[in-house]
């Protein structure tokens, strides 16, 4: 008990510092990864729930919706960076003003050291 | 009965689904046609569950058979119909609307991409009927996440930078939304073993896993329907979508969000009896309902006085709960003034960004100062416009007064003045902001001004919604009636006044 506890505080701690990411970056490939934490958190809560089953097998439901839970993740992460390359992509093409989500220079240094992006 | 009720509820989910994948894979005509057909049984068909729910009661399906603590429990009871005909009956004018709107004007590239708009509606549609049938709660935090990866495309369907910006703006606070949600899912099933509502409902208790639970879907839903302090999303995304799209996301996704609300708060969190959340979120809402309206006074583009009155009108739905915890008759007031406003505010908020779209696909424009004289250039709009204005303002005889009337009375039965001042106070600021752009309208126009020649597709779909949202208010008696069926107003009655 005392290790699913363990887990399970630790999914917590891990949503909760997604979520401070969220909220915290303007630079959009960092909020796909604080939402990718977010996610991350809540799943290794859901399965740490499924250890807690009395039974010698692990709880099979929240393993179904962990699966379920990254499904949707994966798309909603393709869907995000799929966007940060067209809004990149529109706005040389269309010569609009510099962009104000986020204040990386270009797309090669995306996950690079700037800092100006917090 | 010959057709059961259940046939329904499968057609509901399987003709919107099935019409998506066969809008995929036909050429162009043929595929508006499917979406076209599509929207045309849609309505009827979720007018027969309503007639179903209304004769034989709350009805219920079991997906392949399984029993509900193993399989998905679909449900229908007389709130599921009230939302599932209100989503077929806007889904249906947007759809036409969004076949002229992204017509055969636009170039060969661009019209691939809004071509996409089809199939990625009739998915959305899918999740939206869905979200409405659901019986539990991971499956409505399916099709919620459903609804909100479709209407993410949809915004950024046209492909230009504005519209991918305002994507990019929606996406993050969207997604993570939902995980606020999943995470209470998750709390909830380590709590309660279970995922039905109904039979969660049986177990719930003021354990601190449930109040926990509670904390982090209501915090989820708050960011998702845009009440006061995580509203900031929502005036840029709604309104620098398509117009078709805005009316889709301000006019139903939006209601989808306050709909779980009222799912899980009456089916499981009316039972616990402390009553600081509700003061909470009556608070909330009341300055969502005056932020929002002040907010729409000061803009300058028509959108966003619209997109800010969504703002406004999302902060009535909230009173709900300190209304109703007074319990009694009150409660009956508030839970039917309440749904009855989120009726009211889909129909006629998606009828005014129907209007504004059409105007703006005219005039290459929205903002407010180049508007001066629209309503004699353009009488048939400005019509639809301001009869949608008068439900959201809340004067008789539209569906928005009798949704006020209601939560007025509970304020005042309950003693609650504070908020009988909000409700009243709200429906004046909606005046000025609204009458604000009439007056600009209605001015003369300048002398070089054309008439605009508005297309008919453009401008019927509004103007049916327009119509819709009075009569609303004038035969109001058949949707109550419907309202009553289901085990959701006996849970508010419940509560000791």
């Amino acid at each position: 008990m005392t290790t699913a506890a363990l887990y399970l505080s630790t999914g917590l701690v891990v949503f909760v510092l997604g979520t401070f990411g969220l909220f915290w970056h303007s630079n959009l490939v960092r909020r796909a990864l604080s939402l990718n934490f977010m996610a991350a958190g809540v799943f290794l809560f859901l399965v740490a729930l499924g250890r807690r089953s009395p039974a010698p097998f692990p709880d099979p439901i929240p393993h179904a919706l962990v699966l379920t839970g990254i499904v949707v993740t994966v798309s909603a992460t393709a869907l995000l960076l799929v966007l940060v390359c067209r809004y990149h992509e529109t706005a040389e093409s269309e010569s609009a003003p510099p962009p104000p989500l986020r204040e990386g220079k270009n797309d090669a240094n995306d996950e690079g050291p700037e800092d100006n992006a917090t | 009965m010959i057709f059961p009720g259940e046939h329904f509820i499968v057609m509901l989910l399987a003709l919107p689904l099935s019409a998506a994948i066969l809008n995929l894979l036909l050429p162009r005509r043929p595929a508006s046609a499917v979406l076209l057909l599509a929207a045309v049984v849609l309505p009827p068909t979720a007018a027969g569950l309503g007639a179903a729910v209304l004769s034989g009661g709350t009805i219920s399906y079991q997906m392949g058979d399984w029993a509900a603590p193993l399989g998905i429990r679909l449900h229908a009871d007389g709130l599921s119909a009230l939302m599932l005909g209100l989503a077929s009956v806007i889904g249906c004018a947007i759809s036409f609307y969004a076949t002229s709107y992204f017509g055969d004007e636009s170039a060969p590239a661009d019209r691939r991409r809004t071509d996409m708009f089809q199939p990625v509606w009739l998915i959305g549609w899918t999740g939206l009927n869905g979200l409405f049938l659901s019986g539990d709660i991971f499956n409505l935090y399916v099709c919620l996440e459903i609804l909100t990866l479709t209407s993410i495309c949809l915004i950024a369907v046209a492909g230009t930078h504005a519209s991918v910006r305002a994507a990019l703006r929606y996406l993050p606070v969207a997604i993570g939304g939902s995980l606020f949600y999943l995470l209470g899912v998750a709390l909830l099933y380590g709590a309660g073993g279970v995922l039905d509502l109904e039979l969660l409902a049986d177990r719930a208790s003021h354990a601190p896993p449930f109040l926990a639970a509670f904390a982090f879907m209501v915090t989820g839903l708050l960011i998702k329907a845009a009440l006061f302090p995580v509203h900031y999303w929502l005036p840029p995304a709604h309104a620098n979508a398509p117009a078709p799209v805005s009316a889709l996301l301000s006019g139903l996704v939006v209601t989808a969000a306050f709909y779980i609300l009222l799912r899980i708060s009456s089916g499981l969190f009316v039972h616990l009896e402390t009553l600081r959340w509700a003061e909470l979120l009556g608070v909330l809402g009341s300055i969502s309902v005056l932020w929002g309206g002040l907010q729409a006074l000061r803009q300058d583009r028509l959108k966003m006085v619209v997109a800010y009155s969504t703002v406004s009108q999302v902060g009535y739905g909230f009173l709900l709960f300190p209304l109703a915890l007074a319990g009694g008759a009150a409660a009956e007031y508030a839970w039917n003034g309440a749904v009855y406003f989120a009726m009211a505010h889909a129909v006629a908020k998606a009828a005014a960004f129907l209007a504004v779209g059409a105007l703006m696909h005219q005039m290459g424009h929205d903002r407010l100062h180049e508007m001066e004289g629209a309503a004699w250039r353009s009488p048939f709009i400005l019509m639809s416009f301001a009869m949608a204005a008068l439900s959201l303002m809340g004067l008789p005889p539209s569906a928005g007064f009798v949704a006020k009337w209601m939560m007025l009375k509970a304020a005042l039965l309950s003693g609650q003045w504070g908020y009988a001042m909000v409700i009243v106070g709200g429906g004046v600021l909606a005046m000025a902001y609204l009458f604000r752009v009439l007056e600009i309208a209605m001015r003369t126009p300048p002398e070089d001004a054309p008439p605009l020649h508005v297309p008919r597709g453009l401008a019927v779909p509004g103007m049916v919604l327009s119509v819709a949202a009075v009569l609303l208010g004038i035969f109001s008696d058949l949707p109550l009636r419907l309202l009553q069926v289901g085990p959701v107003i006996a849970q508010w009655g419940r509560i000791a006044p």
